[in-house]
């Protein structure tokens, strides 16, 4: 698809060949800045599905457990904060977004080096501030609602600085990307020739600067309140414990779009390479994911349908609520147009990129239950919730998200992934997933209440069920980690372009050097055109 | 030097606004004064973006960036309100 690219194949080590602790704490490498940023977010998720786990444990018996009724109250916290605050939100942004968003484009670098790593820093002092408001244990749940943590004996207002600085890193990282797709763009790379995971990435960093100051705001609020008592929620000095709830989800409904955005980048972006045929309607998912940032906005509401709102708004959100399905659907149904009469080859990356698909549609179609006031009443705060987020965060963008880990490895690493162990993993992280997930929606709709530590025994045997699932999806996130570590020593030396794609990253060595391109290419056509002669030989 | 000039101008005008939110705030509007001092704190947020932000020498595309926060403060109000207006 582009001329002046030097003929790549994965002998040298690339970025990869200077070593040292300085080397790494202190580039300006876009790569190696999205390297850092996937470790530290892999960690996290690592850590966040251990307490997973032992949430998972105490639940198999429906009285007091191994653990006191308080101290689960912190395992659920630290499980649901940590997943989405430390791990989600930056796992694909921050790391592969740092690492391929100027590959992608065909660029040296990001446009602002320095902020980038100035992100990376402030998202480490962040998380060090999280840790260390850990000595009085958060109980908060990751929602943070007033008036409780108004009052609450934890560090809140520790957290909600931790939080504040992760925040920033955020917000500078989503105008880096915004820029850096304006301005740094190979020659010849038009808007319509972008590759999707760019459009992706690009409506994702707009979320994410508009979005994240009203989180941050907020945090300062309640901040305040614990403070200085100043009564911005405290309904007895003329404050609404529901404004917090207002704001918070204003942040918080459009950044779950900061998490599924770049995960839907990454599958667009599979699909065709592994079915080896041009994406269907390449426009239409272009400006889905954009309309999809600017839907995902208005509907903030719909988590507090039975908070109290006004039954008016209440309406309103509700109507709103369903517009985002259209552009979702617009992104499913075209995949799959896409897949229709492919030459599919199912390499670990299409798996994971079927199981996206086949488990956010689970998810997604479970949403209008929550949308409409009615079964909204029935459903509010039950396992039916915990199962649809599961579903869409988990089933969708954490299988996006390892989609693109095990896409991307072979040219991160210089090194290829065995065949065989990804798929194992893969089996098993899908057979345990709908165990332990589908089961709670059945937990839910029988009205068992989610963040209860005790529960009805008619419930037991559901929740032995949904422990026994976690294991089999534990097993498998261990064998997949595994094989990563595995794989990054004793791999096969992986060649430029494993896959036969056409998008810009691949035309490149594997690690790529330094600086990404030794010489910049142009673009002369759009990176999914298979079928046409010599396109994608790998 | 014809910068300097374009600046202090638009300082005094600042100035001169403060001045006038403060003259209207003893004129007894009812409604008119929240109307007022609005309509001037407008104003001023305007002269600040456009000439000490330089927003009036940008492009469309950074202005858009500019004032797309507005907008979203605007929905948080509007939704906000939605709520508070109609509860029982
Ligand atoms: C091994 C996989 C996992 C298992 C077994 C698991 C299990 C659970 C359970 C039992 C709860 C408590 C539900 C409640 O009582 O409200 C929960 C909550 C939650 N989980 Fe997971 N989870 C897993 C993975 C994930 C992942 C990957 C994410 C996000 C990326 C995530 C995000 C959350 C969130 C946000 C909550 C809500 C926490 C709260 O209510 O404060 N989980 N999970
Ligand atoms: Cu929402």
């Amino acid at each position: 698809m582009a001329d002046g690219i030097s003929g790549a194949s994965g002998t040298g080590r690339g970025y990869l060949a200077e070593t040292g602790l300085r080397s790494w704490a202190f580039s300006l490498d876009h790569k190696r800045i999205g390297v850092m940023y996937l470790y530290t977010t892999m960690f996290f998720f690592l850590v966040g599905g251990l307490f997973a786990e032992l949430l998972r444990l105490k639940l198999m018996t429906p009285g007091p457990g191994f653990v006191s009724d308080k101290t689960y109250n912190v395992f659920f916290t630290l499980h649901g904060a940590l997943m989405i605050f430390l791990f989600i939100i930056p796992a694909i942004p921050s790391a592969l977004g740092n690492f391929f968003i100027p590959m992608m484009v065909g660029a040296h670098d990001v446009a602002f080096p320095r902020l980038n790593l100035a992100g990376y820093w402030i998202f480490l002092a962040g998380i060090v501030v999280v840790i260390a408001s850990l000595v009085r244990p958060m109980d908060t749940g990751w929602t943070f609602y007033t008036p409780y943590s108004a009052k609450s004996g934890a560090a809140v207002t520790l957290l909600s600085f931790g939080l504040f600085l992760v925040g920033m890193s955020s917000i500078l990282t989503g105008l880096n990307f915004i820029i850096t797709i304006h301005t740094q763009r190979a020659p010849g790379m038009t808007w319509s020739r972008m590759p999707l995971f760019i459009w992706g990435m690009y409506a994702t960093s707009v979320i994410q600067v508009l979005a994240t100051p009203v989180i941050g705001m907020t945090f300062i609020l309640l901040a305040a309140e614990r403070l200085f008592g100043v009564g911005f929620f405290d309904p007895a000095k003329g404050g609404d414990p529901l404004l917090f709830q207002h704001f918070f989800w204003f942040y918080s409904h459009p950044v779950v779009y900061v998490m599924i955005l770049p995960a839907m980048g990454i599958i667009s972006e599979i699909i065709p390479v592994f079915s080896r045929k041009p994406i269907f309607g390449y426009k239409a998912i272009a400006y889905s994911s954009m309309a999809i940032a600017l839907a995902g906005f208005l509907v903030w509401g719909h988590h507090m349908f039975v908070s109290g709102m006004s039954s008016v708004a209440a309406v309103i959100f509700s109507l709103l609520t369903f517009s985002v399905a259209v552009p979702t659907g617009v992104k499913v149904f075209n995949w799959i147009a896409t897949l229709y009469r492919g030459s599919i080859s199912f390499e670990s990356p299409m798996l994971y990129a079927l199981m996206f698909i086949f488990l956010f549609i689970i998810g997604g179609l479970t949403g209008p239950f929550l949308g409409s006031l009615g079964t909204n009443v029935q459903l509010h705060d039950t396992y039916f919730v915990v199962a649809h987020f599961h579903y869409t965060m988990m089933g969708g963008t954490v299988m996006g998200w390892l989609a693109g880990l095990h896409y991307w490895f072979p040219k991160m690493t210089g090194r290829m992934l065995s065949e065989k162990l990804a798929r194992r993993a893969a089996v098993l992280i899908l057979i345990g997933f709908n165990v332990t997930f589908f089961t709670m929606f059945i937990l839910g709709y029988k009205g068992m209440p989610r963040r209860w530590a005790e529960y009805p025994v008619q419930y037991q045997t559901m929740h032995i069920i949904a422990t026994v699932g976690s294991w089999v999806l534990a097993a498998g996130i261990i064998v997949m980690v595994w094989n990563f570590t595995r794989s990054l020593y004793r791999g096969e030396a992986a060649p430029g372009n494993p896959w036969g794609a056409l998008t810009l990253e691949w035309q490149t060595a594997s690690p790529p050097p330094v600086e990404n391109f030794e010489v910049i290419p142009t673009v002369t056509e759009w990176p999914y055109s298979f079928g046409r002669k010599g396109a994608g030989d790998a | 030097m014809k910068e300097y000039r374009t600046y202090l101008i638009v300082w005094a005008s600042l100035v001169v606004l403060t001045g006038l939110t403060m003259g209207v705030s003893y004129l007894r509007l009812g409604v008119g004064n929240a109307i007022v001092a609005l309509a001037i704190a407008s104003a001023k947020a305007a002269l600040v973006g456009l000439y000490f932000m330089h927003l009036r020498r940008e492009s469309a595309l950074v202005r858009a960036f500019a004032l797309a926060p507005l907008l979203f403060l605007a929905l948080i109000i509007f939704g906000t309100l939605s709520d508070t207006l109609f509860r029982k």
